[in-house]
């Protein structure tokens, strides 16, 4: 006989664990399940080579709600995020544009490029507050139903309504551009200088299968902007000890509510009776019953990999099957010997502290586009690279550094078929051969890398064709159309089943929401207590 | 020779850089204690910011303006480009002469205020407290004209107070107790060009000495011996600051929010309700606004920016404002007790239609003493005018004071 559970969550990632959390805090007896021997999904820290620990998906926190942060008590469970300051763009010529922590000095390095263009970094951080500002408020609320008569959706609907209107006339023009106009069609707005332009833009495309010219991906770079440390809004940090510091502290926080957690075993299925969800059949074959199962996984991978269609409806699959989740990106986790010398930044370690991009044109972000349109990764791809190590101690023993490499853009197929080892290879060396271009004798310093393409990143993290948000940030896919119609409020199709995944609403990033929201959902169903705290506005 | 360099990838390891004024600075900086404004190291007061100010109000105070924002506009467009990009009419800003204005986005929302110098024929520099070649730029479309930031190029001190005139007479400035209030003058010094103005931010007798930032240390020394017999000193901004609240001039980002950086739309603001519809000219056919501001006008403002006279002795630094019948309409946004007019004084902002001259008004102030706070209510009435407005501001010539 089964052991019963109230609640049954599936993906021990950051959504899964604060989703079990919420829920284990509320009273509910929970039993996470994760197919790897460890948690933390995307926001996991490893332990690859010797005595290095890798942030090997996500790098970066920032959009972690800091309601969700405190309301689960992270820090009591050792959870640090330590911010850094600023960015740097290297550009071929060896010169580069850096923004640093202090507001006037970061003022001056962009007038050292166009005055003009210094001047109005005002205008534009106050056009993207504006929105955050509007965006924020939604993160920790259910997206209402637009087509539902429910007092609750007609509420919810009328207060987006009302923050909207609130907004103004002209931001209301600019609101309805801004999610669906291009990011270089946003910076032209504002700027004249590429390499500025260059440097604004690569937010606009992280994790998307869109190039900066496309539609949509302003939007994009909003997402990336609306997170905070410690209250300073679009501010970013590091984890101590890694991203898996995130996770960590969450599984300590639902096993203390009398959580349990089993790893080692993924899903077989979501087991089904009567139209109801029953509970999970893992691959090991064990199973576990209970009367709420909350997938954290993938929209497709939930239901066209862990269900039996024949539960579910046609329409509703399609959907599922046509849900956008393009892989976009790949990852380089490396062990270096010693600290890289950039030529660029040979008289500047201020700079390698923070996070470092190299590109150097709007164009060229284009044509690495290209690439993974014809179906193979960038040639001359995008990257944003840090060194945690140069500010958390414990990554990698002294004098020896981490570094994590993100790149774009990485198909899903390498010319439409699957990628094999060499391809992965072949990927790996084309962006050391890139850093090496911006700083030579790089390779020498490599003692250890993992490649990580679409390919490794669905089959370790479970991410779909290896989109890191779980589902693309499109307006088509975004409110209450996220992560498709009809199916926004984290409630699936057969009672009983939830979705806490990032590919629902608000969308992904290291950010809890989702997660924390499907939780609220759950305990109202339940007719629970709320233990999901409410955002915290201002003014 | 500018002393902010940052054409070189290097200037980050200064996050702040000396003013050219800062040798003479740092000798008469007891206190050690410097400031930032923008670019430059600034001083918030040299011994004692109450003995500084008085020199301002007594005999006469020096304060480094360098850091000011300034541009140049000049080409064959720049009085009608001028008269696009502020609400003033420009045209009635005559060579050597200076002119006080603002200027808004195309909703009618004050960007900015600031001076405008008639250097020369065809020839302006705008002093303003932010940054503004993006928008200068952008309202430049369609004109012959050439807009530059110079504020690392001029070096300036402003000479405030009532011996400030002497002190220039002394200094051998031929003829300066001719120039009237918002007239300008160049003179010959050390073989480069002076320009004076007789303008300030202090509602008193005063003058703005713009020099190449070269001759920024000359320039300081024959000031101080010239005004050694007259009770001449350095004064920081927190002097200036007292002495600009006593004149009623309000400050961007203390007093109001520069709509290029305000974020939450309704905290922005029209000229009038700042008390500035004075400045705004419908007169001109087309300038940056206009149309807003004629909807404006006609709304009738949401706010105005009063100048509160207020009971007791207590400063009401961040106040809360209430109408007499207890309903919370506004906040001090400036406040100080004023050793001039031995005044208990406030700018404050409240909701239109509060604010009429006379009106009165409750100031829920708070203070603390041996670190016990306190809270009263005081009475309040706007008034109109400067706190402090002595004849000698607007004297030609000046007395010797």
């Amino acid at each position: 006989m089964a052991k019963q559970y109230d609640a049954i969550v599936i993906g021990a990632g950051h959504n899964g664990l604060a989703n079990a959390a919420f829920l284990a805090k509320a009273g509910l007896s929970v039993l996470m399940v994760e197919k790897n021997p460890y948690i933390g999904g995307a926001s996991v820290s490893r332990n690859l080579y010797k005595d290095w620990i890798y942030s090997n998906c996500s790098y970066v926190c920032s959009l972690l709600r800091p309601e969700v942060y405190r309301a689960l008590d992270l820090a009591r469970y050792g959870l640090q995020v330590v911010p850094y300051g600023g960015s740097v763009t290297l550009t071929q010529d060896g010169d580069y544009l850096g923004s640093y922590i202090d507001p006037d000095a970061s003022r001056r390095e962009m007038a050292r490029h166009s005055p003009r263009d210094a001047d109005a970094e005002v205008r534009y951080w106050r056009d993207i507050m504006r929105q955050c500002r509007f965006i924020r408020q939604f993160l920790l609320r259910t997206a209402p139903d637009p087509t539902s008569f429910k007092p609750r959706d007609l509420l919810e609907l009328l207060h987006l309504g009302r923050e909207f209107w609130k907004l103004g006339e002209s931001v209301m023009y600019d609101t309805m551009r801004f999610y669906t106009m291009s990011i270089v069609e946003f910076l032209d707005e504002y700027f004249e200088h590429p390499l500025i332009k260059a440097a604004h833009a690569g937010s606009g495309i992280i994790g998307s299968a869109l190039g900066v010219m496309s539609p949509g991906t302003a939007y994009v770079l909003l997402h990336h902007a609306m997170g905070e440390v410690d209250g300073t809004a679009g501010a970013w940090g590091f984890a101590r000890g890694g991203m898996g510091a995130i996770a960590e502290a969450m599984g300590a926080c639902l096993r203390d509510h009398g959580g349990e957690i089993v790893t080692g075993s993924g899903v077989e299925r979501i087991q089904v009776r009567n139209g109801r969800a029953t509970g999970v059949a893992l691959e090991n074959g064990d199973e576990y019953t209970a009367d709420v199962v909350v997938s954290n996984m993938t929209l497709p991978r939930t239901f066209l990999e862990c269900m039996d269609p024949a539960d579910l409806r046609p329409d509703f699959l399609t959907k599922v099957r046509n849900f956008k989740i393009r892989g976009s990106s790949g990852k380089v986790n490396i062990a270096l010997d010693g600290l890289p010398q950039f030529t660029a930044l040979r008289e500047n370690r201020e700079l390698m502290h923070t996070d470092m991009h190299l590109i150097d044109s709007v164009e060229r972000l284009e044509r690495a586009y290209d690439d993974w349109k014809n179906g193979i990764w960038s040639q001359d791809p995008y990257i944003d690279m840090l060194i945690p190590t140069l500010t958390d101690p414990t990554m990698a023993p002294p004098g020896k550094h981490f570094m994590s490499v993100f790149v774009q853009y990485v198909p899903p197929k390498v010319h439409g078929r699957d990628w094999t080892d060499a391809d992965r290879d072949a990927f790996g060396q084309t962006v050391l051969n890139q850093i090496e271009r911006y700083a030579p004798g790089f390779k020498n310093l490599v003692l250890h890398a993992e490649v990580r393409t679409p390919r490794e990143l669905e089959a370790e993290v479970g991410l779909t064709e290896g989109n890191i948000f779980q589902g693309e940030l499109t307006m088509d896919q975004l409110l209450f159309n996220r992560p498709i119609p009809g199916y926004a409020q984290y409630r699936g199709p057969v009672k009983g089943l939830y979705l806490c995944g990032s590919s629902n609403h608000p969308g992904g990033g290291v950010m809890a929401a989702p997660g924390a929201n499907a939780a609220r959902e759950i305990l109202r169903d339940l007719r629970k207590p709320n233990t999901v705290p409410e955002g915290w506005l201002d003014d | 020779m500018r002393t902010v360099r940052f054409d070189r990838r290097d200037h980050y390891r200064h996050k702040v850089f000396p003013s050219p004024f800062h040798a003479r600075q740092q000798a008469h900086n007891e206190l050690k204690v410097w400031s930032r404004w923008f670019d430059y190291l600034s001083v918030p007061a040299y011994t004692c910011a109450q003995m500084e100010y008085f020199a301002g109000r007594n005999a006469c105070g020096v304060f480094d303006l360098t850091p000011m924002t300034k541009h140049r506009v000049s080409g064959p467009d720049a009085l009608p480009y001028l008269n696009r990009l502020l609400t003033r009419d420009v045209g009635k800003i005559r060579p050597g002469r200076v002119g006080y204005s603002v200027w808004c986005t195309d909703e009618g929302q004050v960007i900015d205020d600031g001076t405008v110098f008639h250097l020369r024929e065809g020839e302006y520099r705008i002093c303003s407290q932010e940054h503004q070649i993006d928008w200068f730029l952008i309202s430049a479309l369609g004109f012959d004209v050439e807009v530059v930031e110079e504020t690392h190029d001029v070096a300036a001190l402003a000479l405030q107070g009532p011996t400030s005139c002497a002190t220039l007479k002394r200094m051998g400035l031929d003829g300066i107790e001719n120039l009237t209030p918002f007239g300008l003058a160049h003179f010959d010094f050390q073989g480069t060009q002076l320009m004076v103005s007789r303008t300030g931010y202090t509602g008193d007798l005063g003058y703005e000495l713009w020099i190449d930032p070269g001759h920024a240390e000359p320039l300081w020394n024959r000031l101080f011996e010239a005004g050694r017999l007259l009770g001449i000193k350095p004064m920081g901004s927190e002097a200036l600051d007292l002495l600009r609240i006593e004149a009623g001039f309000i400050l961007a980002g203390v007093d109001f929010m520069p709509a290029q950086q305000t974020v939450r739309p309704t905290h922005t603001r029209t000229p009038f309700e700042l008390g500035l519809g004075w400045l705004v000219d419908f007169d001109k056919p087309v300038f940056n606004g206009r149309r807003a501001l004629l909807a404006a006008r006609e709304r009738g403002p949401r706010y105005r920016l009063v100048r509160l006279d207020i009971e007791g002795n207590k400063p009401a630094h961040h106040s809360y404002v209430y109408s007499t019948r207890n309903k919370n309409i506004g906040w001090v946004t400036s406040a100080m007790w004023s050793p001039s007019a031995k005044a208990n004084i406030a700018l404050a902002t409240v909701a239109a239609p509060h604010g009429e001259p006379g009106e009165e008004m409750r100031i829920e102030i708070y203070y603390q003493r041996e670190l016990k706070w306190s809270r009263m209510m005081a009475s309040a009435r706007v008034v109109e005018g400067a706190f402090y407005d002595p004849p000698r501001r607007r004297e030609t010539p000046p007395l010797d004071h």
